[in-house]
């Protein structure tokens, strides 16, 4: 962290003889390339140095957490399907199992076991995307093109079972819309093994570089007490070193049964955060690999009324979405639309800790710094 | 035989008509080509196939449709600019690249004018385009267009001295500064004799180029995830073109036949031997003008960006000690070193 010039030092530098110079407002954002949308970043800088940053977020708010408010439940699971739109079967799972809690619906094994294969798978698609993303805003172009590969080959056995792409909508209070279909497991299987053999050269690609560590290491460190106080959660905590992730905490679906571990940094920098987000590719594939072994037979979805109706009452789900931290909190009042249902994002949380770790850097940090807190803009602003 | 010809002289005035053609003609459509072999390497390495449709074979027609696009372009000039100087920027980057390959000699015989001072020449020349580029990012009053501008300036003071420095030893080795004079001095195996020195003054004019041309890893004063395009920011339609795709290409080809000439042994064959020597100087001139952009483009998609500071610190801490140094290993080779060493 550089010192910031105060300006009774910039009054002693002009009378030593030094130019006269002022702090200048420079506005990235809303339409900038390294916000990977309409994030707006108010950046007071002296020179090259950030001397406060603010972030300005609300551009893409599209009020959610009112809309859901007149949809029946079907309907909700599409639309919180698109607040993280890299993850959106991670975005359905909560809803449909603090409706399942509420109403009291018994998930049958395959579908627990598909749904977390298709979690992991998901989670890896969205980590890669990150990766790409992290890689283009050091200036590294051909991570993207690696990343986009991958991602191919995941998404189609995604698409396979569920017909789309980004906004799977594969998600039934009760289970799955429906089984998945012949030669899914064989691919799936296929993408993730060939994503864990190929992790190795894009390590070599972006964790190996000599560049890559002097523009990561040290560089935007969050420490263990700003993870603490402002919320943090998913890859960014787990980079300061805080073990924080509800599938190892407070085991859903199936997640006890599997051997994983939860990658976890140690300084809090932009390279641990970006070392934890690669390690978790690893870790999910290993997940996705034991789930297709001993998926159960049997159906996918259970028994559920053709109307979905919650009974009064309340209930908070939180699930380990890719990014952070995912929470519903559903209020009911029996009827066949949400009395109210409060989202926590994590994204949310994970940009407010953003002015303390921008105080003082580069420019170019703040692109890095940026880049490194994975954040999905409808995942804020909803 | 008609009269024309027979009273046809050929002038000063002439030769001159006939050379600025050729040189007009020859950078636009290697810089055309250039950009073409910027799309297929770097598509070929990042596992994709670049251009494939424009013109049938290969998209070999993309760059040309590409520049007819942005040439017929609105030309946006934002109401706040300094106007006069934003126009006139991408002209004073430009020309300066145009008359690099004034003295780059493709042949022995087959270069626009042998200047007595060519090396002086060429560097004095080649840091023209960052006034342009200042320029055109303060003019375009626009924040990102500042810093971008500024900090092509620092980059520009930082990465001059290692390239002046490293064609020194260059020119001291062979005793002229004319560019012909050094391609003739050189000897097989070119950089690799004098041993170490020729490789070293390689290596820091190539990362010294790498730097003056703003492209990665050194590409922070155009930074296109950090500050959009830098001093180009504001600009589109031809200007755009010209002050920057064009230029950048235009300005990596005419580097590259300064380092094929000053290290590469220019038109000269790449061993001596009987059935080579025949070959036409420019074929071996040409053939090394592609390694050397290949190597540039290859750099390209290979690496981050590094930081402006950490720039500036590899420059000044790293390129400039080592090539000053460097002078002085030359010089005493250049005094101590027997004759029969020398070749």
């Amino acid at each position: 962290m550089t010192q910031i010039r105060t300006p009774e030092d910039v009054a002693r530098e002009v009378a030593e003889g030094g130019l006269a110079t002022q702090q200048m407002i420079l506005n990235v954002g809303p339409q900038h390339p390294a916000t990977h949308g309409v994030f707006r970043l108010l950046a007071t800088i002296d020179g090259e140095i950030l001397a406060e940053a603010e972030p300005v977020i609300g551009y893409m708010h599209r009020g959610y957490e009112k809309l859901v408010e007149a949809r029946d439940y079907r309907q909700i699971t599409n639309l919180v399907s698109r607040m993280d739109w890299l993850s959106g079967f991670n975005n359905e799972l909560p809803l449909a199992m603090a409706l399942e809690t509420l109403m009291e619906i018994e998930v049958p094994p395959r579908a627990q076991w598909l749904r977390v294969v298709m979690l992991e798978m998901n989670r890896i698609l969205n980590h890669l995307m990150f990766f790409a993303s992290f890689g283009a805003e050091l200036g590294a172009i051909t991570p993207t093109f690696y990343a986009f590969r991958e991602r191919e080959d995941i998404q189609l056995a995604m698409e396979s079972a569920t017909g789309g792409r980004m906004h799977f909508g594969f998600m039934r209070p009760g289970g799955l819309k429906e089984d998945v279909p012949r030669g899914f497991i064989a691919q799936a299987l296929k993408s993730v093994r060939q994503v864990i053999a190929r992790l190795d050269q894009y390590e070599d690609l972006l964790v190996g570089n000599e560049i890559f560590k002097q523009r990561t290491v040290d560089v935007g460190v969050l420490s263990r007490e700003q993870v603490m106080s402002y919320g943090v959660s998913g890859p960014i905590a787990r980079g300061s070193g805080v073990s924080d992730d509800v599938r190892k905490d407070e085991p859903y679906l199936v997640y006890d049964r599997f051997d994983f571990n939860v990658p976890i940094g140690h300084s809090g920098d932009c390279f641990d955060r970006f070392w934890v987000l690669v390690h978790e590719v690893v870790e999910s594939a290993r997940i996705v690999e034991q789930a297709i072994e001993g998926l159960p037979a049997g159906p996918v979805l259970g028994k559920v009324p053709r109307v979905i109706q919650a009974p009064e009452g309340e209930v908070y789900v939180r699930a380990e979405n890719p990014l952070g931290e995912l929470g519903y909190y559903l209020a009911s009042d029996g009827d066949r639309r949400p009395y109210r249902l409060k989202i926590r994002t994590p994204s949310f949380n994970n940009v407010s800790v953003l002015p303390e770790v921008l105080r003082g850097t580069f420019v170019a940090d703040m692109i890095a710094i940026l880049g490194s807190f994975f954040f999905v803009l409808g995942d804020i602003d909803r | 035989m008609p009269e024309f010809i027979q009273n046809f002289e050929l002038t000063a005035w002439w030769i001159l008509a006939i050379k600025l053609i050729v040189v007009l003609t020859v950078v636009p459509v290697g810089a055309l080509a250039g950009g073409y072999a910027l799309h297929k390497v770097m598509a070929h390495l990042q596992h994709r196939l670049g251009p494939m449709y424009a013109g049938g074979f290969h998209g070999w027609a993309q760059t040309l449709a590409d520049g007819i696009k942005f040439v017929l372009k609105e030309d946006i000039i934002p109401e706040k600019a300094d106007k006069p100087v934003f126009k006139y920027a991408p002209a004073i980057i430009f020309i300066p690249i145009l008359l690099l390959y004034l003295v780059i000699p493709v042949d022995r015989r087959l270069i626009v004018q042998d200047l007595d001072v060519g090396l002086f020449y060429l560097l004095a020349v080649s840091s023209i385009p960052a006034i342009g580029i200042l320029m055109a990012g303060w003019s375009s009053a626009n924040k990102y267009a500042l810093i971008g501008a500024l900090r092509s300036a620092a980059q520009l003071i930082a990465y001059e001295l290692p390239i002046v420095l490293s064609a020194a030893t260059v020119a001291m080795l062979a005793g002229t500064l004319s560019v012909v004079g050094i391609v003739e001095a050189q000897d097989w195996p070119f950089l690799f004799w004098p041993p170490g020195i020729g490789l070293i003054a390689f290596i820091i004019f190539f990362a010294g180029s790498v730097a003056e041309m703003n492209l990665p890893p050194f590409d922070m004063p155009v930074a296109e995830s950090e500050i959009i395009t830098g001093a180009f920011t504001e600009y589109s339609g031809m200007r755009f073109i010209f002050g920057y795709f064009f230029a950048e290409t235009a300005h990596m080809i005419a580097f590259s036949g300064l380092a094929v000439t000053f290290f590469l042994g220019g038109y000269r064959p790449i061993v001596p031997w009987e059935p080579l020597t025949v070959i036409p100087g420019i074929v071996w001139f040409m053939l090394k003008l592609f390694v050397m952009v290949f190597l540039y483009l290859w750099v390209r998609p290979t690496f981050p960006r590094l930081r402006e500071d950490q720039l500036q610190k590899f420059a000044w801490k790293g390129l400039i000690p080592g090539s000053l140094g460097l002078i002085l290993v030359a010089g005493a080779w250049i005094l101590y070193a027997p004759e029969w060493l020398w070749h």
